[in-house]
């Protein structure tokens, strides 16, 4: 298990997905913008490897939960930093995992409130599959299943590792 | 199992510590404080956007029930609210004839029928917040927006976010507080929270007639000769000459009070030379404070209005998760027995 779960490769993979997709909707600029914590992790390594030079933007998501009304609000939430104007850009947004789809649809509600973007790529490094909503990446790192009792993290910065945990319930 | 009523010191915080009303600094630890003013911090990233709206409070009412008028704070309460994305409603009642509680009861009654969620209260009654907060349904979070000579909680907080905006933190600051002590629920509020967040030294000044009796006991220092009093200061917060509230003769003219206690220029070069002017608003020019200096280079006066709608907003959210907390807490508990 630990083995296919070799960070390196994984990057790879999300890399050349990226470079395919970027050419393939001929977008030449994008900005990228990584989710708290994981996303904002690769979004640096991501920036490096496609050598895209405008700084890229962190996006917390606190603020646009839909589980407010459940867990409350998150103590250690951060301001989001955007450091240019989305209005019209071609984004593409990172985040670590993707399982329920929730966390982007709030990402994507949010990116909304600082205008209008002309296109967004999702690109994650894990898709778990469990969707609850209809929000698909269009570039994976590795699609992965998990049984009931395994749960999975990225941990970073620096070294960027997978951590598998497997749980006792 | 029987829930433990909160004791009164505790009214305002979930069993697990969290905000659940915003009443008083009273309590509230410095890790709490510090947690409102990081919240703030990320709320101000909001206000800075092309929309500026969350949808925290989506669909929840909030009431502003103001029995004393104030343009300022009713109308940061009411952009914090909106900008939440809760609906908001303004009531400004006056407190007339009836008796205190009959009249507050009443008024409770009929704006719980209409399912709020939140009431941010301003009352000329010191502890009205707190009755308030005693007898209204659980569920629904009061913040206090000023009451009587008791406190202004939002107020001090958003003053403690500007400080640390252009301090950078509290340790080793020197802070006055200059004028009408005595009347100003601001800077009882003001005292209790810089002493938790531990800055250096906290020194009011101001005439005998206007300070508090053991005013040293709220934790400062006291200074009658301004002049002497700004030497070494970091911060200095001029509060407003509270005309309207001015019973019998404790100054002797305007004049004779700003020719001691109005900040100037000159009074000014005494302090550092990087020290911030502060004011709750709204400013008497020529009272309290020069407009030169209001509007000069080290005065932070608006920066604190911009930093009261953060503030408002992460006290508003912080309090509403609380009884969000709350209310689980309960079902959990019930689902059990």
């Amino acid at each position: 298990m630990t083995a296919q779960l070799d960070i390196d490769r994984l990057l790879d993979e999300m890399e050349a997905g990226v470079r395919r997709i970027l050419s393939e909707r001929q977008v030449h600029s994008p900005v990228v913008i990584g989710i708290r914590t994981g996303g904002v992790w690769l979004a640096d390594v991501l920036s490096k490897r496609l050598d895209i030079r405008e700084p890229f933007g962190e996006l917390d998501i606190s603020f646009y939960r839909d589980d407010f009304s459940r867990i409350g609000l998150n103590p250690r939430v951060k301001p989001s930093s955007l450091p240019f104007d989305t209005e019209g850009r071609d984004i593409l947004l990172i985040d670590d995992v993707i399982m329920s789809g929730r966390t982007i649809r709030a990402a994507m509600n949010e990116i909304f409130d600082y205008g209008r973007p002309a296109s967004i790529i999702l690109a994650t490094l894990i898709d778990l599959g469990a969707r609850e909503l209809p929000i698909q990446p269009d570039v994976t790192g590795k699609v992965l299943a998990l049984d009931a009792h395994q749960r999975i993290k990225l941990r970073g910065p620096d070294p960027l590792r997978i951590e598998l945990q497997e749980t006792t319930s | 199992m029987t829930a433990n009523e909160p004791s009164p010191h505790h009214l305002q915080l979930t069993r697990d510590g969290q905000l659940r009303h915003f009443l008083t600094l009273d309590g509230l630890g410095r890790e709490l404080l510090t947690d409102i003013l990081d919240t703030a911090d990320s709320f101000i990233e909001v206000g800075e956007r092309t929309i500026k709206k969350v949808p925290l409070l989506r669909g929840r009412t909030v009431v502003n029930l103001f029995f004393e008028s104030s343009t300022r704070t009713r109308s940061t309460f009411e952009l914090a609210a909106k900008r939440l994305s809760a609906d908001v409603l303004n009531l400004d009642i006056s407190t007339s004839a009836t008796s205190k509680g009959e009249s507050l009861s009443d008024t409770l009654l009929n704006l719980e029928a209409m399912a709020s969620d939140m009431f941010v209260v301003r009352h000329s009654q010191s502890g009205a917040p707190h009755f308030i907060a005693q007898s209204v349904t659980p569920g629904v979070a009061i913040i206090n927006a000023g009451d009587g000579r008791h406190a202004h909680p939002t107020q001090a907080m958003l003053d403690m976010l500007t400080i640390r905006q252009h301090k950078g933190g509290f340790e080793g600051l020197k802070v006055a507080i200059v004028g009408d002590i005595l009347h100003s629920r601001v800077a009882r509020s003001q005292i209790r929270a810089l002493n938790e967040l531990g800055v250096a030294e906290v020194r009011v000044i101001g005439p005998g007639t206007l300070l508090p009796r053991d005013v040293e006991s709220l934790g400062c220092t006291v200074e009658y000769d301004m002049r002497k009093g700004m030497k070494d200061l970091d911060v200095v917060i001029m509060l407003r000459l509270q005309k309207e509230r001015m019973e019998g003769a404790l100054l002797p003219s305007e004049r004779e009070f700003y020719r001691l206690y109005g900040l100037n220029r000159e009074k000014l070069a005494l302090a550092h030379p990087d020290c911030i002017v502060m004011h709750p608003g709204p400013i008497n020019r020529g009272v309290e404070i020069e407009s030169a200096v209001a509007d000069g280079p080290q005065s932070v006066i608006l920066n604190q209005v911009t930093n009261g709608i953060a503030v408002r907003m992460a006290v508003m959210s912080m309090a509403m998760s609380g009884q969000l907390a709350d209310r689980q807490a309960k079902q959990a508990e019930e689902g059990r027995a």
